[in-house]
């Protein structure tokens, strides 16, 4: 098996697609690394001269003020203590919270590109793995040796399973080590709150806490390689049963730009949230952000998104292993 | 023959919806031997090949391939077997090199030396290095066959082999594949719809119209079976209504075609010399293959 994983990993490696997965992220980083620091110019010009930390002291005070008065329920009087606790911490520490440093510009980064930017990366890798053979009529020759067919397909999904690590690594360690020249490096020991959730249209803040940002960057690229592992997934039952690689990339690309358009307008589509393409935003359950349809939480989408992805295997391989190649 | 086969079809079936694509053929293939799939486009020659070798599963029948199923023994069956199914479509962003090694990495039974011989035998030389998109068709139909002949098989199927070729290179192709059955011992199985190409390289052929097999046979039986007396006689006509009542008769630009049979042959001439013809050329001509295929087949065209 090993050796058959070299031959998939060979072909993707001279096919250069990697290659250029790369210098498209190393291309995009600078660019919203660029965006990001306008937007950190702006607010601070808002702000005017006001020290940030004068602004932090009072914005502890008001939330210090808030909590000793006796009307407040206990849930938003815990979270806002954990609030204050976060900024007691970033005073403390001297971490200004509107002047990110690398790390947060991975956050932001990894929170944006969850839903569209890294699916359609790991997608122009999973395409044409194995439609390629077919149009290209190396399968004939792939198949007629003494290999088993599933053991065929099992060596190019795990060079696909390799290559969706390598992606999100990359992308990872080039929009640190990028956006560090403008941003700085540190900031990964800044305390963020997570945890939140919803119920019927309030958020409920009584799990939330404070975790240091790098867990919660860990956390998110966890969720990003999941995600992208996915779609990298059913990219590759296209790929399996079409022979056109642009169709693949044709179906995939709408399915995915589908998903980004619904994910606006479907909330009251109470059914849309079995799609797998709403379901990609998983960073926005840490961050706290409203979900496109009511009642869908992290643990939800996780597993709508592997049944997909268990089902897309399931078809390829059923598929592959039967069908008569022509 | 004693040996036992290297390839055994047996009544192998594809029925795609309610058309029957094949329609129940047999035939059996020994080592030393090229054997020739001859048949027009359309006729079934590729879905068949694609059966043996794997990529179609046949609605019914058997292949052995050296005695093993290719249904039930897959792994083992494509050890004994080589092919080249329609072009050699090679990987043409590797080299050629890359695309042995690539091939080779997938039976760990093939050891590294293989490769030199294979190259060898091909007579690649130095061109192997360079990458498939910048070969010729020539170059890339022998690397087709170095990475066919790279698992050592006991069987070599060829699917069109000399498709595209210039005649240098198609003369090539006959001589490395009566070379690779007589010195190497391989069954070699060619199929072609250029029915000149058969008559040259192989020994036996098998017919094949409209899904099944006309006709198995040794290319020399069945041409010495169909082979034709040709005559010029003065008068003509006179000639040729005294033959006709003894026997089949064609004319074709002042030529009269009978069939040949050794028995009669004498008394034929002997009756139209007595009969005040004077006969001016006698001569055995064996039909090609086309001629034959027509007649089989019963006029069905091919190219």
């Amino acid at each position: 098996m090993n050796k058959l994983v070299h031959n998939e990993l060979l072909k993707l490696f001279r096919k250069k697609r990697l290659f250029v997965i790369i210098l498209i992220i190393a291309a995009l980083v600078p660019l919203f690394t660029y965006a990001q620091y306008q937007e950190v110019k702006t607010t601070r010009e808002k702000l005017g001269n006001v020290d940030w930390r004068t602004q932090l002291q009072q914005e502890i005070v008001d939330t210090q003020n808030r909590l000793s008065s006796s009307r407040m329920q206990d849930d938003w009087r815990k979270y806002l203590k954990i609030r204050l606790a976060q900024q007691q911490y970033y005073l403390d520490h001297n971490i200004n919270p509107q002047a990110p440093g690398a790390p947060t510009f991975m956050r932001v980064f990894v929170e944006n590109s969850i839903d569209l930017l890294l699916p359609l990366l790991v997608m122009v890798v999973a395409a044409d793995l194995v439609s390629s053979e077919a149009s290209g009529g190396t399968i004939k020759l792939l198949l007629t040796r003494p290999v088993k067919r599933w053991r065929i397909l099992l060596s190019k999904y795990l060079a696909l399973i390799l290559s969706v690590s390598f992606i999100v690594t990359a992308s990872a360690v080039l929009s640190y080590a990028i956006s560090g020249v403008v941003f700085g490096y540190g900031g990964w020991g800044m305390p963020l709150l997570t945890g939140f959730s919803t119920s019927g249209e309030e958020l409920v803040t009584n799990t939330v806490h404070l975790i240091p940002q790098w867990q919660y960057i860990l956390m998110e690229f966890g969720l990003v390689w999941f995600v992208c592992l996915v779609v990298g997934t059913l990219t590759f039952m296209l790929s399996v049963l079409l022979r056109s690689t642009a169709a693949v990339m044709g179906i995939m690309l709408a399915a995915l730009i589908a998903g980004a358009i619904l994910s606006n307008m479907v909330s009251s589509w109470e059914s849309a949230k079995y799609l797998f393409m709403v379901n990609l935003s998983l960073t926005d359950y840490i961050s706290g952000m409203a979900t496109p349809i009511e009642g869908m939480s992290l643990g939800f989408s996780l597993i709508v998104l592997l049944v997909w992805a268990i089902g897309g295997l399931v078809v390829s391989f059923a598929v592959f292993t039967k069908k008569d190649v022509y | 023959m004693s040996q036992s086969p290297a390839l055994s079809v047996n009544n192998l079936r594809k029925t795609i919806g309610k058309k029957d694509i094949i329609k129940g053929i047999s035939f059996d293939l020994y080592p030393g031997e090229v054997f020739g799939f001859l048949g027009p486009n359309g006729a079934g020659k590729t879905t068949t090949i694609r059966m043996i070798v794997g990529l179609i599963k046949p609605s019914s029948g058997t292949v052995l391939i050296g005695g093993k199923n290719v249904q039930t023994h897959f792994g083992d069956a494509m050890k004994d077997l080589g092919c080249i199914v329609e072009n050699p479509e090679l990987y043409s962003y590797l080299t050629g090199w890359e695309n042995l090694e690539h091939f080779a990495r997938m039976d760990p039974s093939i050891p590294q030396k293989r490769l030199h011989e294979v190259v060898e035998l091909v007579d690649m030389g130095n061109r192997i290095h360079d990458r498939v998109g910048t070969y010729s068709l020539g170059m890339r139909q022998r690397l087709g066959i170095a990475q066919a002949l790279l698992g050592d098989p006991k069987l070599l199927i060829l699917d069109e082999p000399t498709n595209g070729l210039d005649p240098a290179g198609i003369r090539e192709m006959r001589e490395f594949i009566r070379f690779l059955a007589e010195k190497e011992k391989l069954c070699v199985m060619v199929s072609s719809h250029l029915l000149s190409e058969i008559q040259l390289m192989c020994d036996r052929v098998a017919i094949i119209s409209k899904g099944s097999i006309i006709r198995v046979d040794s290319v020399h039986a069945l041409l010495a079976e169909q082979e034709r007396v040709v005559w010029k006689a003065e008068p003509l006509e006179k000639a040729e209504s005294l033959l006709r009542e003894v026997t089949n008769v064609t004319r074709s630009e002042g030529h009269l075609i009978t069939l040949y049979d050794e028995n009669q042959i004498g008394n034929w001439n002997r009756m139209l010399v007595t009969a005040g013809v004077e006969v001016k050329e006698m001569r055995t001509k064996l039909p090609a293959l086309e001629d034959l295929f027509l007649e089989l087949t019963g006029g069905e065209h091919i190219e």
